[in-house]
């Protein structure tokens, strides 16, 4: 059976509603909310600190260390608090994909630690926490090159779709999930990541899907950022 | 030839404010081919052909001759440690401390106590590790045990204002004593707590809307 | 900080201008926050922010009470609300605050155990509370266990087909509570004061504290904290100003 009209009704190439804020914890020097659908996420940047332990200190920049959890009522069956092996992974992979853009020799042998939480998933929950880290970033004046922007794209039954829900990614005949992050400017994947079956052709348009995504997502942090020093009315 | 690209008055990392070799990446911004693009976001500001971005937020970043407010961390066997609000502690040797001379084996506390809040001048910057503090210079001191708040530092030269209006007017008006350290702190001491707060607020209004036009106006009426 | 703080306490002043007993303002609480949660609600005192679910799984009763279900109530003080707090397991500050919830509300029969049983001896509903700390600028006790309150009162007990939980699909069916809601206050001393709601930088100053639930007029959990002792006509006090206080909570739990 085709997959002709979306379950949620969206067209195969639309994104899903988004809003974003930064500025939202107080006792963090950066911080962001970012929403997709109903996924959410939100990130606190705390730092430049003292790095331990020792041994992981650069003598001539900081490090970046990023941790991914989700809260435990973010999803349908409780997950237990507390990290697991694929927590350790998506932080892992959060921290690659914002790495490139940041600028940290002004700060050796520190650390700055961007910490990110979903407080509601449905899908996408990696992409959303990299949008927030680099939003949260952005707020803590961390010097960057470029924001980082994600989305997934990927395939739900037979149709190559634009940021997927668990729904289709539950697709009864199958699906394929690839979360991209990119830094606008110049173009170029910080995560690239890969589970399903898929052709070469379709990975090829899922990528050119992406690359719209990440365009309409960066609209949004842009203006986040700008009209975060609005004037109070 | 060069062009400007952007007309906004805040950028964000990443954006390309200008094109073309007529303009040098001055503070904020950097250079990547023929782009000059913002690292930090801020407000853009063109002198001639240079392209800076005033940060708006961000980190304190150490450098020698500023002056700071410090808390003694630790007290050693040749100094003081004192924590700037940077990762790692400034040092604040027993020579730099005080004109006094101060004997061998003395207690330091005496002189400068865990807790206390110190006054200080920056001298010498090798690493964020390594930041050395002296307290003689004028009005360099010991503070009295006060309000000590914590702000943007980005912000700490619009609430000093141009030659110091901008603090005067609070001191003035909230008859408080003000100490501003360029590393984001402030210590206030006053005749009434009301005073003091009325002080606080004032400079949390600067943090907040430091970037706007009419600042002055908006401050002297908050303060009547 | 802290010589500053007790310095003012002497004229019995506080920092952002507040009276002793006075929470700051609003108390704002939302429910329905989380369209995964059986129940949810996020709670805000001043700046102070918690957020708290509520799942329900089904379980076997334990051999001592087989026509009874359960509440377990979990704290994860999350480092992305505090540049203090570490990342790994609950440590002792997170425990206690969810042994204190938890307390709260057991002692309190807020919650009709006996009406969470599903089939004596041997199934059960078992009513997991879990609270998250998303901005900690004080006062986290007595916000965790507002939300609490509002998560529990906000939950649909969900659907059960085949013994089998379906997730995502709600009864109308709410839980079985009491009209009258525990509500937890947390009374600190401060100098030789006492103050309600701290913020960080009082709670650093604070010499001891006493975490007191109230249900109607009668007392059902109490927890001594902090580094000093209280003498009776101390713990008294404390007493006196929380039962001034719990009108002002209920208020916000409305």
């Amino acid at each position: 059976m085709a997959y002709t009209k979306r379950f949620d009704g969206r067209g195969f190439e639309e994104i899903r509603k988004m809003s974003a804020e930064v500025g939202i914890i107080s006792r963090a020097k950066g911080s962001a909310r970012f929403q997709i659908g109903d996924t959410i996420a939100i990130a606190a940047v705390h730092g430049p600190r003292e790095l331990h332990p020792r041994f992981l200190r650069k003598p001539d920049k900081g490090v970046l260390r990023c941790d991914y959890d989700m809260v435990s009522f973010s999803v349908s069956e409780r997950k237990r608090p507390g990290s697991s092996r694929r927590s350790m992974e998506i932080s892992h992979v959060t921290g690659k994909s914002i790495e490139p853009v940041l600028d940290l020799s002004k700060y050796p042998n520190t650390v700055i630690d961007v910490f990110i939480t979903i407080p509601q998933a449905n899908a996408g929950t990696r992409c959303a926490g990299i949008c927030a880290a680099s939003l949260a970033l952005a707020d803590a004046g961390i010097p960057m090159k470029d924001l980082v922007v994600a989305i997934s794209v990927g395939k739900a039954g037979d149709k190559v779709v634009m940021d997927l829900t668990k729904e289709e990614e539950d697709h009864a005949e199958g699906a394929t999930d690839i979360p991209v992050a990119m830094t606008p400017r110049n173009g170029e994947y910080t995560l690239l990541q890969l589970d399903g079956d898929i052709s070469k052709d379709e990975l090829k348009e899922a990528l050119v899907l992406a690359k719209k995504g990440c365009d309409e997502i960066y609209t949004l942090m842009q203006k986040t950022l700008r009209d975060s020093f609005k004037e109070k009315k | 030839m060069g062009t400007i690209i952007t007309k906004d008055r805040i950028v964000i990392p990443g954006q390309v404010i200008a094109e073309g070799m007529d303009y040098l990446p001055a503070k904020g911004t950097f250079r990547e081919g023929e782009s000059i693009i913002a690292t930090v976001l801020g407000l853009l500001r063109i002198e001639g052909r240079l392209i800076n971005v005033v940060p708006l937020r961000g980190p304190y970043l150490p450098k020698a001759g500023d002056v700071v407010i410090g808390t003694i961390e630790e007290i050693g066997f040749g100094g003081w440690q004192v924590d700037i609000g940077i990762a790692y502690p400034a040092n604040l040797s027993m020579k730099e401390a005080t004109k006094e001379f101060i004997e061998r084996g003395a207690d330091l506390a005496r002189y400068y106590n865990f807790n206390d809040i110190i006054f200080a001048t920056i001298t010498n910057v090798i690493r964020l590790k390594a930041v050395d503090l002296s307290m003689n210079g004028q009005g360099l001191r010991k503070l009295p045990p006060g309000r000590l708040i914590d702000v943007d530092p980005t912000k700490i030269p619009r609430i000093i204002g141009k030659q110091g209006s901008m603090i005067s007017m609070i001191k003035e008006k909230t008859k408080c004593q003000i100490v501003v350290g360029q590393n984001g702190k402030a210590w206030i001491k006053g005749e009434t707590a009301e005073d003091e707060l009325k002080a606080d607020q004032a400079i949390r209004k600067i943090e907040a809307e430091g970037h706007n036009e009419g600042l002055t106006e908006h401050m002297e009426k908050f303060l009547e | 900080m802290k010589e500053y703080l007790l310095g003012l306490i002497k004229d019995k002043k506080r920092m952002d201008g507040r009276g002793l007993s006075t929470y700051r303002e609003p108390i704002t609480i939302e429910t329905g926050i989380s369209k995964k949660a059986e129940g949810s609600a996020r709670v805000k005192i001043g700046n102070t922010e918690v957020n708290v679910g509520v799942k329900m799984e089904l379980g076997t009763p334990y051999p001592d009470s087989p026509d009874e279900g359960t509440i377990i109530v979990t704290a994860e003080l999350i480092p992305l609300s505090n540049p203090n707090f570490e990342s790994g397991p609950p440590g002792i500050q997170a425990t206690e605050l969810a042994r204190i919830v938890d307390r709260g509300i057991r002692e309190s029969h807020y919650l009709d155990f006996k009406k969470l049983c599903v089939k004596k001896g041997e199934k059960i509903w078992m009513v997991l509370i879990d609270i998250y700390s998303i901005n900690d600028e004080g006062n986290l006790f007595d916000a965790a266990a507002l939300g609490a309150i509002a998560a529990l009162r906000d939950a649909k007990v969900p659907v059960i087909k085949d013994d089998k939980v379906q997730y995502g699909e709600l009864t109308a069916k709410k839980l079985p509570l009491d009209k009258e809601a525990p509500i937890l206050m947390t009374i600190h001393k401060l100098g030789d004061e006492f103050i309600v709601d701290p913020i960080s930088a009082e709670e650093e100053a604070v010499s001891a504290r006493l975490s007191i639930a109230i249900k109607g007029d009668r007392i059902c959990a109490m927890q001594k904290g902090g580094a000093d002792g209280l003498s009776l006509p101390e713990v008294e006090k404390a007493i006196d100003l929380a039962y001034t206080q719990v009108e002002e909570l209920k208020k916000a739990l409305k």
